[in-house]
């Protein structure tokens, strides 16, 4: 169980991303975090691991303190901490089985991850996740010789190999196809109820927040300004976290820019 | 249609920012009249109208190239890739803990050490080679090895400077994920940052040792061995059949090592 109180985050350049943020994430409970650019949803998700220092507040999981760890146990925190980025953020030269054992890396030694000899435990644990998410014959081929669904598979495998408490998922469909989309929203859902694993989802997609997770937290400014199940997430609501506009129309042509988006950024890879 | 509602006249400067542009440009060319004249009043005309007839003397007696020098040339041959690689090699080593002490995201103290390994670069890289060797085989005594370490010393700065860029320039989402499983400092450089600068480092590192290649075939003029040193010989002697062979052989290992260093880059990238 994660639990979040009186969260505040301040930058140096004095922009408040957070404030005053306090929920409690039971177990085995997916959420979906919604908001507009800049609501701090990112900032949020960073806190919990630290990878964002916490200006004020308490973050605990399981009852033990998250904030005001010191750097060892921080360590030793955030292997018990999966995480899932937006843009994958593989290692590309790597091949996909190093990329997930590096999931163990908090706990093995250094001389045991430089030479690459992970025990049987930590290999077999990696064969499996690989088998789970459909990527058993990828197992060494470079990151980077997969498309952006499999590689956000290979992502979720270096999640899970850490046997995690806790998921923190980065908008993990934006680089992704409305099709994939769901795909992985499907098999990151699934594997939470499995393990009864809690995780904590940042999307921007609302429809397919509502047709994933069973609550949704909407951030506005820093702010929780919605917490609810999906069916409470109604034009009020919706409004209240994003502002006036159309919702019917908007989820109509969320289809239309996805796809556009996609064709936009395989053209300029063109380019470059 | 008329729209007078919005301007129809727009300019990327202010009159006064061409203008500053156009004083600028003006101040360049008066700099570079002025310079133009200050080269040429030590200039010995005499010996300038005389060069063509001066190049044409010495070309003729360069042709044709005594080719039976050749064979004693293949030892100082030898000696000079030699130093190159060994020189390159010492760089190398010394350069790799540099450049992570010089990069900001890699540096355990931005405060002191990052400025010292920035020192360490920009030492190295503002004296020459030939400088080096001149002030190490004054130390060391003449021969290869005042050679090795004159390029290596060199090196250090070069491939750091390049290096503490590549690893400046990391994608830093992956250094973010293997942060987050709890990896320790150095094995988020074994997994996130090492795999994604290795590509360059090859790059700098056979780029380096192919300009090794070039630097070290002089530097026998100061007594470190190598081509260098037979070059020398030839030239006190006027023998200047040899000093062609000897350039062509020169000519030929650069082309050569440009062709290993341009296919090594080619298989890596």
């Amino acid at each position: 169980m994660l639990e979040i109180s009186h969260l505040t985050k301040t930058y140096k350049t004095g922009d408040k991303a957070l404030s005053d943020v306090s929920f409690t994430v039971p177990q085995g409970q997916v959420l979906g975090l919604i908001g507009p650019s800049g609501a701090g949803k990112s900032t949020l998700i960073r806190c919990i691991n630290r990878l964002v220092e916490p200006t004020a507040g308490s973050i605990t999981l399981s009852g033990e303190p998250i904030t005001g760890l010191g750097a060892a146990d921080l360590r030793r925190m955030r292997r018990r901490i999966g995480m899932i980025f937006q843009e994958y953020a593989l290692v590309e030269r790597l091949t996909v089985m190093e990329n997930v054992l590096s999931g163990r890396l908090g706990y093995v030694g250094f001389w045991t991850s430089l030479t690459r000899r992970f025990g049987p435990d930590d290999v077999r644990r990696a064969y499996r996740l690989l088998d789970r998410v459909g990527l058993m014959d990828h197992a060494d081929k470079r990151a980077d010789a997969l498309s952006g669904g499999q590689r956000q598979r290979v992502g979720i495998a270096r999640a899970l190999a850490q046997e995690p408490e806790l998921l923190l998922v980065d908008e993990p469909t934006a680089s992704l196809d409305p099709k994939t989309s769901r795909q992985i929203m499907r098999l990151l859902t699934e594997i939470c109820a499995e393990a009864g694993l809690p995780a904590i989802v940042n999307i921007h997609d609302v429809p397919l927040a509502q047709q994933f997770v069973a609550r949704i937290i909407g951030l506005r400014a820093g702010r929780v300004v919605f917490d609810g199940t999906p069916d409470q997430l109604t034009h009020e609501a919706l409004t209240a976290i994003y502002g006036a506009e159309d919702w019917e129309a908007m989820r109509k042509g969320n289809e239309e820019d996805h796809e556009a988006e996609r064709d936009a950024a395989l053209r300029m890879a063109a380019i470059v | 249609m008329t729209d007078t509602a919005h301007p129809a006249v727009w300019r990327r400067r202010t009159p006064l920012a061409a203008l500053l542009i156009w004083a600028g440009w003006f101040a360049l060319v008066v700099l570079f009249v002025f310079c133009w004249h200050v080269m040429n009043r030590n200039t010995i005309w005499e010996f300038v109208w005389d060069a063509p007839r001066q190049a044409a003397d010495i070309g003729d007696r360069m042709f044709p190239p005594r080719w039976s020098y050749l064979p004693e040339l293949l030892v100082p041959l030898w000696d000079t890739l030699n130093m190159a690689t060994l020189g390159t090699l010492l760089g190398v080593i010394l350069a790799v803990p540099v450049a992570f002490l010089a990069a900001r995201n890699t540096t355990p103290s931005a405060a002191v050490l990052r400025p010292a390994a920035l020192f360490v670069i920009v030492g190295s890289r503002s004296i020459n080679s030939l400088i080096w060797a001149l002030l190490l085989v004054a130390v060391m005594g003449p021969g290869l090895l005042a050679g090795i370490v004159a390029i290596g010393l060199r090196s250090i700065g070069f491939i750091g400077k390049l290096l503490y860029e590549a690893i400046e320039e990391v994608d830093t989402a992956p250094v973010e994920a293997v942060t987050a499983t709890g990896a320790s400092r150095a094995q988020v450089l074994d997994y996130a940052i090492v795999p994604q600068v290795l590509p360059a480092f090859w790059g700098i590192t056979v780029f380096r040792w192919d300009i090794n290649i070039r630097e070290s075939a002089i530097l026998g003029l100061v007594g470190a061995g190598g081509l260098g040193l037979k070059l020398q010989a030839s030239l006190n002697v006027l023998a200047w059949p040899q000093v062609t062979v000897i350039l062509l052989v020169i000519l030929a290992t650069v082309v050569l090592s440009e062709w290993v260093s341009a296919r090594v880059r080619k298989a890596i990238i």
